[in-house]
């Protein structure tokens, strides 16, 4: 998968302002960014159920505005908002589903019973859609993607609105799929997925991306080794700022927070400790992807 | 069962309009009463109108000037109106529900489905359940003894060219609409057409004015076509009768096909 110059506008708004990325085969690529950055957007373009403005897009080595069924016919998409058809039951969602994509029926129904073991919505077989919580619906649409087989699975925020049985359970088949060697390109808001799965991933911000790298490579280039979270007494909350100018080789001022990045989480312990700011507590932990996610893109919430 | 055996009949050919329709009568199976109902009304009118008002009325003024029964002259007009109200309905509501509220059309594009497919598929859908309500109904016309002339066979295939009008018209109204208070609108629309088509009285009981106003009304023409040949009333003007009809599903349907692409596909 190739994107050159990539864009799209609705109107006046530019939701995906000219990226570039690859995403090679049997790799699972990320994409995170706050809300409205422009994930979605540019995941339906990639599954050709949206038009480019701009720029050029090769998907499975095809191109999407003359070959957009040949795409779609190789991909499982998971949309951010669940599409299941609310006037059928379980199976008969996954059975159209099938028939959709041009499947035998014999095909589809050989199919059906693995799908729903998948899903873990064997025992639901025969309900209606509607019954279902929404976890279970997330589930139906996350297993429903595969009926097809697909080279490549496009994951918008899959897990959002799962328990967290139901999002190891999800994250482990995903890595079943991996193995399989199918690719995968997801978004999600969970740092904690992003570093489970992503060989890769870019974070994007106002419709354009602002890093791209393995998520040990992004933690290293944006958030340093260490972290020291420094919170204030109440009615404190931004007092000490001047008074940590200095320590650390990068401050973020969070709403309820500062978090202090450096090497030795030790050294800027003594340091604020000394800086004679009154601080309420100090907790250390080793840089994550958040700490990067917030780097990028988090000032903008503050301000 | 009967729906099977039409599901493996119409996908055998296996193409995407008709992979739309297997969706379709999937949903229908679930639901027959629905679809029982959809048949039932118009001949429960008819019924009431055969049993109830036409003794009132007696004969009436028909088409080339002669006297036919009441039954005879109404039963047309409501297969017209079942017709119409029929592709609206399907075209209106049913679209409406399935991309605002559903994302049924979503979840189809995300296949190798296409959005001609997706609207194929509706509008073939649509025409199957007309079809079916159409000969239903001319066949409990013919058991009354309100058909009189072999023509009637052709206002089966008049009722399927108003479906192909209204339900063009219809989607292209949907693709406009944004919230249900819309769907409102379409209600008070089809109301007066209902009633003031020359549906229940020959057009001569109106003023002249009356009368010109009457001919713009689309279902105006489907009766009269449709009246007309189950009367064996046969002219050359029924041919503008059709021409309207037409003009009618080629105009809404342009309209319907560019914007469902847009909207569809943003
Ligand atoms: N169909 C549309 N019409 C007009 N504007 C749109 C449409 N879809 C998205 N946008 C706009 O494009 C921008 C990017 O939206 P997008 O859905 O791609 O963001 P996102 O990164 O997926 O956000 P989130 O995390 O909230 O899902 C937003 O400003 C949004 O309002
Ligand atoms: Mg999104």
């Amino acid at each position: 998968m190739v994107a050159r110059g990539l864009t799209k506008r609705f109107g006046e708004l530019t939701a995906v302002d000219a990226i570039d990325f690859d995403v090679h085969t049997g790799e699972v690529f990320g994409f995170l960014g706050p809300n409205g950055a422009g994930k979605t957007s540019t995941m339906r373009m990639i599954g050709a159920v949206s038009p480019l403005t701009g720029g050029t897009l090769q998907v499975l080595d095809r191109d999407p505005a003359t070959d957009g069924a040949e795409i779609r016919a190789r991909l499982g998409v998971v949309p951010q908002e669940n599409t299941v058809d609310e006037e059928l039951s379980v199976t008969d969602n996954l059975y159209i589903y099938g028939r959709y994509f041009g499947m035998p029926r014999a095909q589809v129904r050989r199919r059906i019973p693995e799908l729903l073991e998948f899903a873990q919505l064997t025992d639901r077989a025969d309900d209606k859609v509607t019954v279902l919580s929404g976890g279970m619906k997330r589930r139906l649409v996350i297993a429903r993607a595969l009926i097809n087989t697909p080279s490549m699975v496009l994951l918008d925020e899959p897990t959002t609105g799962l328990d967290p049985q139901a999002r190891h359970l999800v994250w482990d088949r995903l890595h079943e799929l991996t193995r399989q060697g199918v690719t995968l390109l997801l978004t999600t808001h969970y740092m904690d997925e992003a570093e489970q799965l992503c060989d890769r991933l870019v974070v994007m911000s106002d419709a354009t991306i602002v890093a791209e790298g393995s998520p040990r490579e992004l933690i290293a280039t944006y958030a340093g080794r260490e972290v020291l979270e420094v919170r204030f007494p109440p009615g404190h909350r931004y007092a000490g700022w001047t008074g940590l100018d200095g320590i650390g080789s990068r401050r973020e001022v969070l709403a309820d927070r500062v978090i202090i990045y450096g090497d030795d989480a030790e050294q800027l312990t003594s340091a604020v400790t000394h800086s004679g700011v009154e601080v309420a507590s100090m907790l250390v932990r080793r840089a994550s992807l958040e700490d990067v996610f917030l780097r990028l893109t988090g000032r903008r919430l503050i301000e | 069962m009967l729906t099977g055996q039409l599901i493996a009949a119409v996908t055998t050919r296996g193409s995407g309009a008709s992979r739309v329709i297997e969706r379709d009568l999937l949903v229908t199976r679930n639901n027959l009463m629905v679809f029982v109902s959809g048949f039932v009304e118009p001949v429960f009118y008819l019924f009431a109108i055969d049993v109830g008002l036409g003794r009132l009325v007696g004969d009436v003024t028909g088409p080339d000037g002669g006297p036919v029964s009441y039954a005879a002259f109404a039963a047309p007009a409501l297969l017209a109106a079942s017709a119409m109200n029929g592709a609206v309905y399907e075209s209106t509501f049913g679209i409406f529900f399935k991309m605002r509220w559903g994302k049924l059309y979503d979840a189809m594009l995300a296949t190798p489905l296409t959005p001609t497919d997706v609207a194929l598929g509706e509008i073939g859908w649509s025409q199957l359940r007309g079809l079916a309500y159409a000969c239903a109904f001319m066949t409990v016309m013919v058991v009354m003894g309100l058909v009189a002339s072999p023509w009637a066979v052709l206002a089966i295939p008049a009722a399927i060219l108003m479906g192909f009008a209204f339900g063009a018209v219809g989607m292209a109204v949907a693709t406009f609409m944004r919230s249900w208070v819309d769907l409102d609108m379409v209600n008070l629309a089809l109301l007066p057409l209902f009633l003031f088509s020359a549906t229940f009285y020959p057009l001569d009981v109106y003023p002249r004015s009356l009368q010109m106003l009457t001919q713009l009304s689309p279902l105006y023409h489907g009766v009269a076509l449709i009246r007309s040949l189950t009367l064996g009333t046969i002219g050359p003007g029924l041919l503008l009768h059709v021409a309207f009809l037409a003009a009618m599903a080629v105009v809404g349907g342009i309209v319907a096909s560019r914007r469902l692409h847009e909207q569809l596909l943003p």
